[in-house]
C-alpha cells in the first residue's frame, strides 16, 4: 500500500515534528473536539478548553505514538500491540473517531507545513494514518 | 432548515473573501484526484492524469476546479436555502454524471486541507474549521439529495 519512498517521507516528517509533538497533538485534538463534538465524550475527565495543559499532554502522547509507528510502518502491529489492547478493552472508542482525528491531523499538518504539505505527502500521510487506525482497531472484534 | 450563528456566517464569509478561486479551486480538485485516485474515474475525458505532476499541471482539471469553487458561491449567497439552491445540480450529478455522492465528501476534505495550508494555524482556528465543515456538510448533503 505504501511505497518505499512514501514510508521514508512519512518517517522523516514525523521525526521532524517530534520536538513539537505537544503543539501538533494539542492542535489536532482541539480541532477534532470542536468539529466533531461527539469525540469529547471519551475525555469527560479532562479539561478540553483551548490552551489546557491536558490537551498538550494527551496530544503529545498521541503524536509520539504515531511517530514511533512511522519508524517501522511494516510492523505497526508490533509497536501498537499495547495500544491495541488499551483501545479495544478499556477505552472502547468508536472507530469512526479515528477517522475524525486523522482528518484533523491532516488539517493541522497543512496549517503547520503550508506548501510543504504537497498532494503527494498528503496522500502518503492519509494512507499511513488510515493504516495506523486500522491496526489500532484490530482487537475491537 | 439549517440554523447558522452570526459567528458561523462570519467565518464562512471570511474564508470565501480570502479565496483566490483560480488558485484554490484547481489545487483542491487536483489534490482530490491524487489523494483519492478512484475519483479519477469521472475525469476520463480530461487528458493526462498519469501521475501527480501531470494532474497538477493539467489545464482542464484546473479549469474545472475553478468552476466547482464558483459553484459554491451559490451556497454562500443562499445559506438559508442551500438544499433548494442545489436541487438541479444534484440531479445533474446523479442522473447525468453518475457521481457517487460519497465523493463529494472527499473533495470537501481536500478543499479544507488546501485552505488550511494557505492560512496559518492562528487564522484557520478550530472554531473556523468547525463552521467551515458544517457549511461543507450542508453543501454535500444538498448535492446528494436528488439521488434515488
Amino acid at each position: 500500500m505504501l511505497s518505499k519512498k512514501e514510508k521514508e517521507l512519512i518517517a522523516n516528517v514525523w521525526e521532524r515534528l517530534t520536538p513539537v509533538a505537544d503543539d501538533i497533538g494539542a492542535d489536532a485534538l482541539l480541532r477534532m473536539f470542536t468539529t466533531f463534538p461527539g469525540s469529547k465524550s471519551y475525555f469527560s475527565h479532562l479539561d478540553l478548553r483551548p490552551r489546557s495543559p491536558h490537551l498538550k499532554t494527551r496530544g503529545k502522547r498521541i503524536v509520539l505514538a504515531i511517530a514511533e509507528g512511522a519508524k517501522d510502518i511494516d510492523h505497526l502491529a508490533v509497536a501498537l500491540a499495547p495500544l491495541q489492547t488499551l483501545h479495544a478493552y478499556r477505552l472502547r472508542i468508536d472507530p469512526s473517531n479515528f477517522k475524525h482525528f486523522s482528518h484533523c491531523m491532516l488539517v493541522t499538518l497543512a496549517c503547520y507545513l503550508g506548501d510543504r504539505f504537497t498532494p503527494v505527502m498528503h496522500a502518503a500521510m492519509d494512507k499511513f494514518l488510515s493504516a495506523f487506525a486500522a491496526v489500532l482497531a484490530e482487537k475491537f472484534r | 432548515m439549517v440554523e447558522w450563528t452570526d459567528s458561523e456566517r462570519e467565518y464562512i464569509n471570511t474564508i470565501f473573501s480570502t479565496l483566490d478561486y483560480d488558485d484554490i479551486g484547481p489545487k483542491a480538485l487536483a489534490r482530490c484526484l491524487i489523494v483519492y485516485p478512484w475519483t479519477q474515474r469521472y475525469f476520463g475525458g480530461f487528458g493526462n492524469l498519469y501521475n501527480a505532476d501531470a494532474i497538477m499541471a493539467n489545464p482542464m482539471i484546473a479549469a474545472h476546479g475553478t468552476k466547482i469553487l464558483h459553484g459554491m458561491d451559490r451556497a454562500l449567497k443562499n445559506m438559508d436555502d442551500i438544499k433548494n439552491t442545489y436541487a438541479t445540480l444534484s440531479e445533474l450529478h446523479s442522473e447525468k454524471l453518475h457521481v457517487d455522492p460519497d465523493n463529494f465528501r472527499l473533495l470537501a476534505d481536500c478543499l479544507t486541507v488546501v485552505i488550511a495550508g494557505k492560512m496559518t494555524v492562528k487564522e484557520f482556528t478550530p472554531d473556523m474549521q468547525a463552521a467551515w465543515r458544517k457549511f461543507l456538510s450542508v453543501v454535500v448533503s444538498a448535492l446528494g439529495r436528488q439521488y434515488h
